[in-house]
């Protein structure tokens, strides 16, 4: 029986089109409202606690810009240390190779199945349809991408997947499809989050417990010391990190950081950040294999602990193509925290679905694009899929200007579109053309001044006739006025106009 | 079907990496920042109360203790357990059913213990955060992550105040090639509504242990 059922962002509608249904989605609007309320209550909260949160924040940017300038000596320390403590590094330029890596590793065990950590960049690759396509299962142990995987969905936000999803619908979700892929939930499970969470302890404890291979992502990967590290809650990580006998890592290109000491402030930022807490339960770090010769205690034979065969996949996938833009580059200092989800107001409305994309939220809207170039609609209509406020930039803890990206990606989307005719442009150029002119201004005002008084009794116009009906779609514009300033002026100085040179 | 060789890759990627940082064009970060605002923390409070404070914030039990009462206050600790694994290296008595953790070979095999106990390696006042690098006394990894209740000693002079500082005091340990465990209170998840929920698939209850410096108890520790 497959496990693994989630699908991909292949075909989703662009951003406005997937906006438009996801306002009048009422549950939704308000599941994400208190999530997103709550979790901006508690990071404001423990980041106030910290002293010198700005010097922080700053520290981090300065070593994520500082990994991004030497990253490929980085990326050659990191491996050699690897190497030396007896972990396999693998290097794959695209999902495609990064996903064939993973199966070989799987076949190599005879594994017919494996278990996941929660891990954005394997979600990225598509990794768990790769696996069910060659006849492997991907069991998601984090609970919320458990929650995804049973209900056939798509994750909706890069910490809480599932928040778009109530108790009741969880529970649902439960009874339905656990029995068909392991044990079955209880008979009279309720839908309180505590006995959730119990049923979800209790399925996937056998799969824990007979795994052979683990797939994780990682947080950080440091350079200096070769140590991996996975940031977590539940227990789910160190479970698939430290039981079944092979482990493989799939880390994006630009999860570096320099040195052991450099990794401190990371691990200041991101609980804070996350989930708004002053650390998060649990944190794995490893490095390679681990002997557990401190276990022998005098007996014959080392005892080992975790896995013994140790995989780390590299995976470029679009990053070097950030990499080469010196705005764009800012993207790839994320880690992942989705403090920018949470504070904005476009996110909080419209939910993660609509930006049809494996990152949403701010980041998602200039990472995206970026990683997957311009050619789609949904990745054209993402650097449009904000106000700009800049909330984003405030909460980020590695301060990416993502408004300063995303202007910076809409310039290229309209450079992209150039030659072509579209309404805005003509538009522009209708205005260009009466500007031009003081006749042809005076022309317009005068059309525009009748048309007020025609629409005396109306202040607002819903609709305009095209090209600007695009703009008016969803916003009104004010009623033209009765007569223009100029005319006002000179209608009500006359006396000012007989006073000059007196 | 055997794992691809990917050292082609490797070389395309590191050479894509070079073209890339050589791309033309300068970038002018922002400078600005929200202003910033008071902390909340309080300065003065010593290093092992501000600890306790912080870790049963996180709905864990701290029980403090002078260092010849250890023994005491694991058995009570462990009062309603019927089986515990000990790790090796661990020096204190344990009361009841004991499981050595020399006679597991397959750590899966613990499945069905109720508790470990275990010592630590250095714990973080400003977070309430407990570090273990199994090394002596702390047990492979498995073995305090399977059973239901984590019983950890942890001594006062193991406390260090901040996040930094204890990755100074972790160094030693992650040179010699340690794996690290940090802990922050028992395993939980907001994942459902966002509701807060203790013991998903970790220990979930901890029991902290914290042991009074030698010789002088209740002083307050100078930081450094």
């Amino acid at each position: 029986m497959s496990g693994s059922v989630s699908g991909t962002f292949v075909g989703m509608p662009k951003f406005p089109v997937a906006a438009r249904e996801a306002v009048n989605d009422t549950q939704l609007r308000r599941n994400l409202g208190h999530a997103t309320a709550t979790i901006r209550g508690k990071r404001a909260a423990v980041v106030d606690e910290v002293e010198d949160w700005e010097a922080k924040r700053q520290q981090g940017a300065d070593l994520k810009d500082d990994v991004l300038a030497h990253l490929d000596t980085y990326l050659l320390q990191l491996e050699e240390r690897l190497v030396e403590a007896g972990a396999t590094v693998h290097w794959a330029r695209d999902a495609a190779e990064a996903n064939a890596i993973v199966i070989a590793i799987a076949r190599a065990k005879q594994a017919t199945e494996v278990v996941k950590v929660k891990s954005m960049a394997t979600q990225e690759i598509g990794l768990n349809e790769a696996l069910e396509a060659a006849g492997i299962d991907a069991w998601e142990t984090d609970l919320a991408e458990l929650i995804v995987q049973l209900g056939h969905d798509l994750p909706s936000h890069i910490l809480v997947p599932a928040i778009h999803r109530n108790r009741a619908e969880v529970r649902e979700i439960f009874r339905r499809e656990m029995g068909q892929v392991g044990r079955p939930a209880p008979d009279d499970l309720t839908d309180e989050p505590a006995r959730l969470a119990e049923a979800a302890r209790l399925h996937l404890r056998e799969k824990f417990l007979r795994a052979k291979v683990a797939v994780s992502g990682a947080n950080f990967a440091v350079a200096e010391t070769g140590t991996l590290v996975v940031v977590e809650s539940e227990g789910n990580g160190r479970m698939c990190l430290t039981l079944p006998e092979t482990l493989v890592t799939v880390v994006g290109i630009e999860k570096l950081v320099p040195t052991w000491d450099d990794l401190a402030v990371f691990m200041e930022l991101l609980p804070r950040s996350s989930t708004g807490e002053r650390m998060n339960p649990y944190t794995s770090m490893w490095t390679g294999v681990s002997d557990g010769s401190a276990q022998s205690d005098g007996h014959t034979g080392v005892v080992s602990d975790g896995p013994q065969d140790v995989h780390v996949v590299l995976v470029d996938n679009g990053r070097t193509t950030v990499l080469a833009d010196v705005v764009g580059r800012q993207a790839l200092r994320c880690i992942r925290c989705s403090a920018c989800l949470n504070v904005c107001p476009v996110y909080e409305r419209v939910g993660g679905h609509a930006y049809g994309s494996v990152y949403p939220g701010p980041i998602g809207a200039i990472l995206g694009p970026q990683l997957r170039g311009r050619q789609g609609a949904v990745e054209q209509s993402l650097p449009y899929a904000s106000t700009l406020c800049g909330a984003c930039f405030d909460a980020c803890p590695v301060r990416i200007d993502i408004p300063e990206v995303l202007v910076h990606l809409r310039t290229q989307v309209v450079d992209d579109h150039r030659g072509r005719p579209s309404a805005e442009g003509l538009a522009m150029k209708a205005g260009a053309f009466t500007f031009a002119k003081a006749s042809r201004l005076q022309k317009a005002q005068r059309a525009a001044t009748t048309a007020g008084r025609l629409l005396r009794n109306r202040s607002r116009l819903g609709r305009l006739p095209w090209p600007l009906s695009a703009w008016s779609e969803s916003r009104d514009a004010p009623a033209p006025p009765t007569e223009t300033f100029r005319h006002w002026w000179n209608r009500t100085h006359d006396d000012l106009h007989e006073g000059e040179g007196s | 079907m055997s794992v691809p060789d990917t050292s082609a890759a490797r070389e395309e990627i590191l050479t894509r990496v070079r073209a890339a940082l050589s791309a033309k064009g300068t970038h002018h970060a922002r400078t600005d920042s929200p202003a910033s605002r008071p902390s909340g923390i309080p300065e003065s409070l010593p290093l092992t109360e501000l600890f306790v404070e912080r870790v049963e914030d996180y709905r864990a039990t701290v029980v403090t203790c002078a260092p010849d009462a250890v023994d005491s206050a694991v058995a009570a600790a462990l009062a309603n357990v019927e089986s515990t694994v000990v790790p090796s290296g661990f020096e204190h008595d344990v009361p009841g059913r004991v499981l050595r953790e020399a006679d597991v070979t397959d750590v899966r095999d613990i499945e069905g213990v109720d508790a470990v106990v275990t010592t630590a390696t250095v714990a973080i006042a400003e977070t309430g955060t407990i570090v273990l690098d199994h090394g002596p006394g702390q047990g492979r990894r498995g073995l305090s992550l399977l059973p239901d209740l984590h019983v950890c000693i942890v001594h006062a002079e193991q406390v260090v105040r901040t996040v930094p500082e204890a990755f100074t005091a972790l160094r030693p340990s992650i040179e010699a090639g340690r794996p690290l465990t940090w802990i922050s209170g028992p395993s939980a998840t907001s994942d459902i509504e966002l509701d807060r929920v203790e013991g998903v698939h970790g220990p979930r209850t901890l029991h902290v242990l914290l042991v009074e410096e030698p010789h002088d108890p209740g002083r307050t520790r100078p930081d450094s």
